[in-house]
């Protein structure tokens, strides 16, 4: 790393005010997106900004019977923890800024934290509606997690086996290296079927519609987040909002890190202009397939059938993925 | 200090029912209907009074509720106004010298705005909202905590 210590925090400015610009627009998008598939108006695109600042605004209630400083720090470990992703991500094909110093198993760990953090707050938030949300997210964690680690894992082994010696853990290489023109027709089939698992929890990571049930507005009052208010909810806004560019940028770093500028064969600043142009839309189609769509088309589902989903057939789906694409190493 | 442009663009409702006769509640959720479409407002139905800037208090008050409407007014964050949604609310409506009602709504908490009608349209109701805001200034003006 080359890079100067003015430079890098210089860069992290960019990359931690950019990010949160992004996820808000994207979470504005999402909004009106939503409305317009429901036949309505939908509320305007700067909606999730004046939203944060009302948040900002209000007072920051404290229950009594809530554990003080448990429940004021939760809000800022989340957003810390969604924050940090951002510089483990290679957005628009640039090199991470702290590409060096972690890879794909720090950022599953990392991805974890923020719904850790609302369950801790959860808990701590004294509440009976918050203790619900915190449980049912810790069930949840449980479910999604599996799948996800088979589908972080199997693509960096069948990525190993085709570049012996390199750090195919590091996000950078999995994104040089797209494993689709990689691999066999067998390991094109398991790849199709792990990019599948990974979009089914999607929406569960994010804990979106189907699978908003820790913060079931309708049945257990908001759930985890039900005590909190004023700017402490602001905080878990944002980073909602930053872990859904998170998470897209990962499926897009994972199956689709392809750029435009070689095909264009623009170099230079505006090569890199057309490639964050593009990385933009890669990241909104997948936002669009895993989250709005599917927030609008499906009701909430139970914890048990929540559960039993990722447990059996999404886990099925992914661990045939990695089945085949094993088979496809030794094919 | 003044409120915030952005704050009469984001209002967060929370739906008390009192003891309405679902009339009104049937309203507000018309309200938010594609429709109406209160959300092009940036006005959003919340699951818990913490969340909310405005309280949409629907029924008169029943005996029962009259300790917990009280709460969900303390546990609402400031700065928060109360809309009261329907006859009933605002002055008893035909439930007024009932033995297990308290009395409209503006007995038990403070109440910004009057939304009447048995039920109310739901057009009067997001008109309640967008002026519950332009009270909250106007007391911040006169220096009244809201």
């Amino acid at each position: 790393m080359s890079v100067t210590i003015a430079q890098a925090v210089w860069q992290g400015l960019v990359i931690l005010f950019g990010g949160t610009l992004l996820g808000m627009f994207y979470k504005g998008l999402d909004r009106k997106l939503a409305a317009q598939m429901q036949g309505r108006i939908g509320p305007p695109l700067r909606q999730p900004f004046f939203d944060v600042v009302k948040l900002m605004v209000k007072e920051n209630v404290v229950p009594d019977h809530a554990v003080g400083w448990l429940y004021n720090l939760m809000p800022l470990v989340s957003l810390a923890s969604v924050a940090t992703l951002l510089f483990y991500l290679p957005l628009g094909g640039y090199t991470p800024l702290l590409g060096g110093y972690g890879d794909l198993i720090l950022i599953l760990y990392l991805l974890a934290v923020p719904s850790l953090a609302m369950v801790v707050g959860g808990f701590a938030a004294g509440s009976p509606f918050a203790t619900v949300g915190a449980q049912r997210e810790m069930v949840m964690m449980m479910a999604y997690e599996f799948p996800l680690a088979i589908t972080f894992l199997s693509i960096a082994w069948r990525l190993s086996a085709i570049l012996p010696g390199q750090p195919v853990f590091s996000l950078t290489v999995l994104a040089a290296n797209p494993l689709w023109g990689l691999v066999g027709p067998i390991g094109f089939i398991g790849l199709l079927l792990l990019f599948f698992a990974l979009l089914i929890v999607t929406p569960a990571e994010l804990a979106k519609i189907p699978f908003d049930i820790p913060e079931a507005e309708t049945e257990i009052a908001g759930g985890i987040l039900a005590e909190y208010s004023g700017r402490n909810l602001a905080m878990f806004y944002l980073g909602d909002a930053i872990k859904m560019v998170v998470m897209s940028s990962l499926m897009v770093a994972l199956f689709f890190p392809y750029g435009l500028a070689n095909v264009f064969n623009v170099a230079g600043v505006w090569g890199g202009v057309i490639d964050v142009a593009f990385f933009l839309v890669k990241v909104f189609a997948v936002i669009f397939v895993a989250v709005i769509a599917v927030r609008v088309g499906f009701a909430r589902l139970k914890i048990g059938q929540v559960t039993r989903m990722f447990w059996l057939p999404v886990t099925g789906v992914a661990l045939l993925g990695m089945l085949l694409l094993t088979l496809d190493r030794f094919v | 200090m003044a409120l915030p442009r952005s704050f009469k663009k984001a209002l967060w409702v929370f739906h008390v029912a009192t003891g309405s006769c679902n009339g009104c509640d049937i309203e507000i959720i018309a309200a938010l209907t594609p429709r109406y479409d209160a959300e092009r407002f940036g006005i959003m139905l919340t699951g818990t009074p913490r969340h909310a800037d405005v309280l949409l208090v629907t029924g008169p008050v029943t005996k029962p509720m009259l300790p917990r409407l009280k709460r969900i007014y303390d546990q609402t964050p400031d700065p928060k106004a109360v809309i009261v949604v329907g006859g009933c609310g605002c002055t008893g409506g035909v439930f007024y010298e009932s033995y297990n009602v308290v009395g409209p709504v503006d007995e038990v908490i403070p109440v910004d705005i009057y939304v009447p009608g048995c039920p109310c349209r739901p057009e009067a109701i997001i008109d309640g909202v967008v002026k519950a805001v332009t009270k909250l200034e106007t007391l911040e003006k006169a220096g009244v905590s809201g």
